[in-house]
């Protein structure tokens, strides 16, 4: 019987290529979602661990994640120096690394922070960063670069690079007097710190220097050196993460902050937030993969039509087998057999279109949002949603194999066209 | 008994209903078919002459009276039994659109022997393999089978399809071959050639011939010709008029 429904697919190939591709984009399609979904979340869990406090001035707590961690959007306000001179000075605090966004160099973020954030910043299963090659900054004008900027800058340690001021792409006012030198390089990580340049927050102000207000001021600029002794404490930072010597006091910590009189201030927990936003993307979520199942459907309602479609041209062919002796229920086997077939192919073609898609989706991915999509083999879910598509596939093979069947039975041995 | 054991096919006060059609197409008092016989069915188009066919080859189940084939009284088998039995004991050829396309024309001569164990058996009888067995019968039907057996089946004309259609009801000898109408797409000097080449293999393997055509110039070189008309008693309306005993 698997012999005939075989050689039977291979006789119908062109309309059996298309039923398996329908499905096949619709198995890669579903996969794909669930994968970038998952890997998505995956990717901003992994970004920050060990932060207890993030604190930025008051808006969203979803927008301070963003735009501190992530690097994604822009902050409205910045947290003065006195506060953050007061921040420091609480007891519970063990720890915390200033922020300061505002400034790009060819498209990366450039990250204005102090020495603490390499020591206190942690990733992952808390990890630490670390140097690849280099030092860290130890100038004013040093630069710690990440490594995704070193690779595709194709930058060395000691070389020297220009920062612009502002993060868009296009009509940036190049920083070209006072420029930067790499110092180190920090190893990989899988998150945003890999496509960020820190600098010290002195080297954000002198970046500054010949700046006021947002217009660069005419004549011969400052010189390097001059710089250098210029009082260079920051006025202003962007955020602030914060570690505290015993979790316990997170809360009370948080709710100080957020009644802190001599500025609004907005204390979030990381976790806390983190979930915020996933209540927010849940529903786009949602969306996308219901359209990921109606696209199934799609697939498997055309794997039936196309089964029915063939079948009136083959009730003479199973007139045919039922002369040589085919039972009826060995021509529902047989019409079974073959959706199965199809359906299976269609499964594995798509898993295999699956990897291809993540393959060349993971580079596109990574540049545009830094979300890193690794190829893995199908987990759990995966296994779960393929085999519900078997499974649908295999139900809906039954609708045309029982239409078969009937007909089978009530042809007689008449060909009817 | 031994009247009832020189008929292959004895059909008794049989009568047969289409579901969902008020009347029944065949009401059969009495016919039957001698072992060996060649027996030509006429009738006019629609009369029901596929319908008694599927009924001999327990395909159709009728309503009332009994159906004797081989010994076998069709009433008796239940579902796949009856498949089994058909495949067992009668060859069938249509009257076009004999063969799976997506079968080599060997796969599909040797068709019943994937169903019949029977068919298998008796086909190697002589020490032949089934290949061999089915190379013998194109031959016999006067095809090369080194030509045939390399051409997709849709690629025969459909003379030659009839012909290994042919091969195919007789491999394994089935006792009774049944052919519906199997010349009508064929021209006048091929029909009776194709005849010639059914008669002389049905009679190798001493099987019985029911064969149907409406065309009765055909009819001449059978042993004997029954017109449908006149052993179906169903009146014009098709309303069923009492059997008397
Ligand atoms: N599957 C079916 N369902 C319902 N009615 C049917 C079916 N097959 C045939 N009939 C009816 O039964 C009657 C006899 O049909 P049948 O095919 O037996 O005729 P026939 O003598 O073989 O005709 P032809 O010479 O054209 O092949 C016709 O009236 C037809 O409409
Ligand atoms: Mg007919």
């Amino acid at each position: 019987m698997i012999a005939l429904a075989w050689k039977s697919i291979r006789n119908r190939w062109p309309t059996a290529l298309l039923a398996v591709l329908a499905i096949a984009m619709s198995v890669a399609l579903i996969l794909t979602v669930e994968k970038i979904r998952r890997d998505a979340r995956n990717s901003f869990t992994q970004t920050i661990s060990g932060t207890d406090l993030i604190i930025g001035a008051r808006s969203g707590a979803v927008q301070l994640l963003l735009y501190s961690v992530f690097r994604i959007g822009n902050a409205t306000n910045n947290i003065s120096w006195e506060s953050v001179d007061d921040i420091k000075k609480r007891a519970a605090i063990d720890w915390i690394i200033p922020i300061s966004l505002g400034d790009s160099h060819a498209s990366f973020r450039v990250l204005g922070t102090n020495l603490d954030y390499f020591s206190h910043y942690r990733y992952a299963d808390k990890r630490s960063l670390e140097l690849a090659n280099g030092e860290l900054f130890d100038d004013v004008f040093d630069a710690v670069i990440g490594s995704e900027v070193a690779a595709k800058l194709n930058y060395k340690v000691d070389d020297q690079i220009v920062v612009a001021h502002g993060t868009g792409k296009a009509n940036l006012v190049v920083h070209d007097k006072q420029p930067f030198r790499v110092s180190g390089i920090l190893k990989a990580t899988g998150t945003p710190v890999d496509r960020a340049v820190h600098v010290s927050l002195e080297g954000i102000e002198a970046m500054h220097v010949d700046w006021q207000n947002g217009a660069a001021v005419k004549g011969e600029a400052t010189r390097a050196d001059t710089i250098r002794q210029m009082d260079l404490q920051p006025k202003a930072v962007t955020a602030l993460l914060v570690g505290l010597k015993s979790r316990a006091m997170v809360f009370r910590e948080q709710r100080a902050i957020n009644t802190y009189r001599a500025e609004p201030l907005l204390a979030i927990l990381p976790g806390v937030a983190l979930s915020e936003l996933w209540g927010l993307v849940s529903v786009a979520e949602i969306a996308l993969f219901i359209v990921s199942i109606c696209v199934v459907v799609a697939g498997l309602v055309n794997l039936i039509s196309v089964l029915l479609a063939g079948l009136n041209e083959r009730r003479r062919e199973m007139a045919v087998l039922r002369s040589a002796g085919a039972r009826p229920s060995h021509i529902f086997a047989l019409l079974c057999i073959e959706s199965t077939v199809l359906t299976l192919a269609g499964i594995v073609v798509g898993v295999v279109m699956h990897y291809v898609l993540i393959a060349l989706g993971s580079l596109f991915m990574q540049e545009k949002f830094g979300l890193s999509i690794a190829l893995a083999p199908p987990d759990g879910t995966d296994v779960k949603i393929l085999f519900t598509i078997a499974v649908a596939g295999l139900i809906a093979g039954c609708v045309p194999a029982l239409q078969a069947y009937r007909k089978s039975l009530s042809d007689g041995l008449s060909q009817r066209l | 008994m031994a009247d009832a054991a020189a008929k292959i096919v004895d059909l008794d006060h049989v009568q047969y209903t289409w579901p969902g059609e008020a009347n029944a197409v065949l009401n059969i008092p009495g016919f039957s078919i001698n072992r060996g016989e060649r027996v030509f069915l006429r009738g006019p188009s629609g009369s029901g002459k596929t319908t008694l066919l599927s009924l001999i080859a327990a395909v159709l189940s009728p309503q009332t009276g009994r159906i004797v084939v081989d010994d076998v009284d069709l009433g008796t088998l239940r579902g796949g039994q009856k498949d089994q039995f058909r495949v067992d004991r009668i060859g069938l050829v249509f009257q076009q659109f004999n063969l799976l396309p997506f079968l080599s024309v060997r796969d599909n001569i040797l068709l019943p022997c994937r169903f019949s164990k029977n068919r298998r058996n008796e086909a190697c009888r002589n020490g032949a393999s089934l290949v061999e067995e089915s190379d013998r019968l194109l031959q016999a039907m006067n095809l090369a089978p080194s030509d045939v057996n390399n051409k997709p089946v849709t690629s025969l004309s459909v003379g030659q399809q009839q012909r290994v259609a042919v091969a195919r009801a007789l491999i394994g000898r089935p006792p009774l071959i049944i052919a519906d109408e199997p010349t009508s797409a064929l021209d006048s000097d091929t029909q009776q050639a194709f005849i010639e080449l059914l008669f002389n293999e049905v009679k190798a393997a001493r099987s019985t011939l029911l064969f149907v055509s409406h065309d009765a110039s055909l009819a001449s070189t059978f042993d004997r010709r029954v017109d449908l008309p006149d052993i179906n008693i169903i009146t014009g309306s098709g309303t069923v008029p009492a059997v008397s005993k």
